[in-house]
């Protein structure tokens, strides 16, 4: 039966199916990663390794934050949902719905008091 | 399985007053405008019926193919003050949470806080434990092999 993990496990093994990207991963295994680290020993340019980069990132193998200039990557212990992500996933749910009613309250009952909170 | 308690609260302030806050849930048209269905999901149903005792249904399928379902019961409504509902939570129709939620909309200064609060209990079952512990088992099995591989060449 096809279910979100057998997806989840289809994108990681389609991730880890190309060479470059087994490399990144590699890498990686060793400890977080700037782009410009991972790319220095690998022979492409840097919009085809941000190519490769956004493909492990979607497989869940991997994940990365820009701090300033500077993108680091790192390895996702576990690609797969956990519950404690579901209910923070949960709230954030709760919370954008919110900012929707904001928008549908100003939209419905305008106020003349700019953008005042 | 085991079930996860979690309570949580959300306030927001909104300038308009709490009758007219009030109304994004018990009017369909501006509830749908916040609550309905999200664009571009499909097989969308969405229906409320605002009163105690009625419900309100919100079926819809993600772009990834997973059917959420949100189906409520309406416990206890104070007209422009306060709304308290149950719900359930389920996904590709495998119940995941049943929440007690209650929203109070108090005037505050020239506009209205809103107080939303949820005590759920989550259950964690979201897939088969033991098809997920397999499927995890095996991606982290594989992926290990190869580093030792990789790092052994």
């Amino acid at each position: 039966m096809p279910t979100a993990d057998a997806a989840q496990l289809d994108r990681a093994f389609n991730a880890l199916s190309d060479e470059s990207r087994r490399a990144m991963v590699v890498r990686l295994s060793r400890g977080a990663a700037s782009v410009s680290e991972l790319a220095a020993p690998l022979d492409m340019s840097l919009p085809s390794v941000m190519q490769h980069l956004d493909v492990l990132q979607r497989s869940g193998l991997v994940r990365s934050e820009k701090v300033g200039r500077v993108r680091t990557c790192r390895l996702e212990p576990s690609p797969m949902r956990t519950l404690e992500q579901w209910i923070a996933e949960h709230r954030a749910t709760w919370q954008r719905h919110f900012d929707r009613l904001s928008d549908v309250l100003d939209d419905a009952f305008p106020t003349d008091q700019g953008d005042r909170q | 399985m085991s079930i996860r308690q979690h309570d949580f609260t959300i306030e927001r302030r909104f300038r308009q007053t709490p009758a007219q806050a009030f109304r994004a849930f018990s009017d369909p048209e501006l509830k749908r405008r916040w609550f309905g269905v999200p664009e571009g999901w499909t097989d969308a149903k969405w229906e409320l019926d605002f009163r105690v005792g009625g419900s309100e249904v919100s079926v819809g399928r993600d772009p990834r193919g997973t059917v959420h379902e949100f189906r409520s019961r309406y416990h206890d409504i104070v007209d422009g003050e306060r709304i308290v509902f149950a719900y359930d939570l389920l996904l590709d129709g495998r119940l995941i949470s049943v929440s007690l939620t209650t929203v109070e909309v108090r005037p505050d200064r020239d506009g209205t806080r809103l107080v939303f609060t949820e005590h759920g209990a989550f259950f964690d079952d979201l897939e088969d434990p033991a098809e997920r512990e397999h499927g995890t088992g095996l991606l982290l099995d594989g992926l290990a092999a190869f580093l030792d591989e990789q790092a052994a060449a």
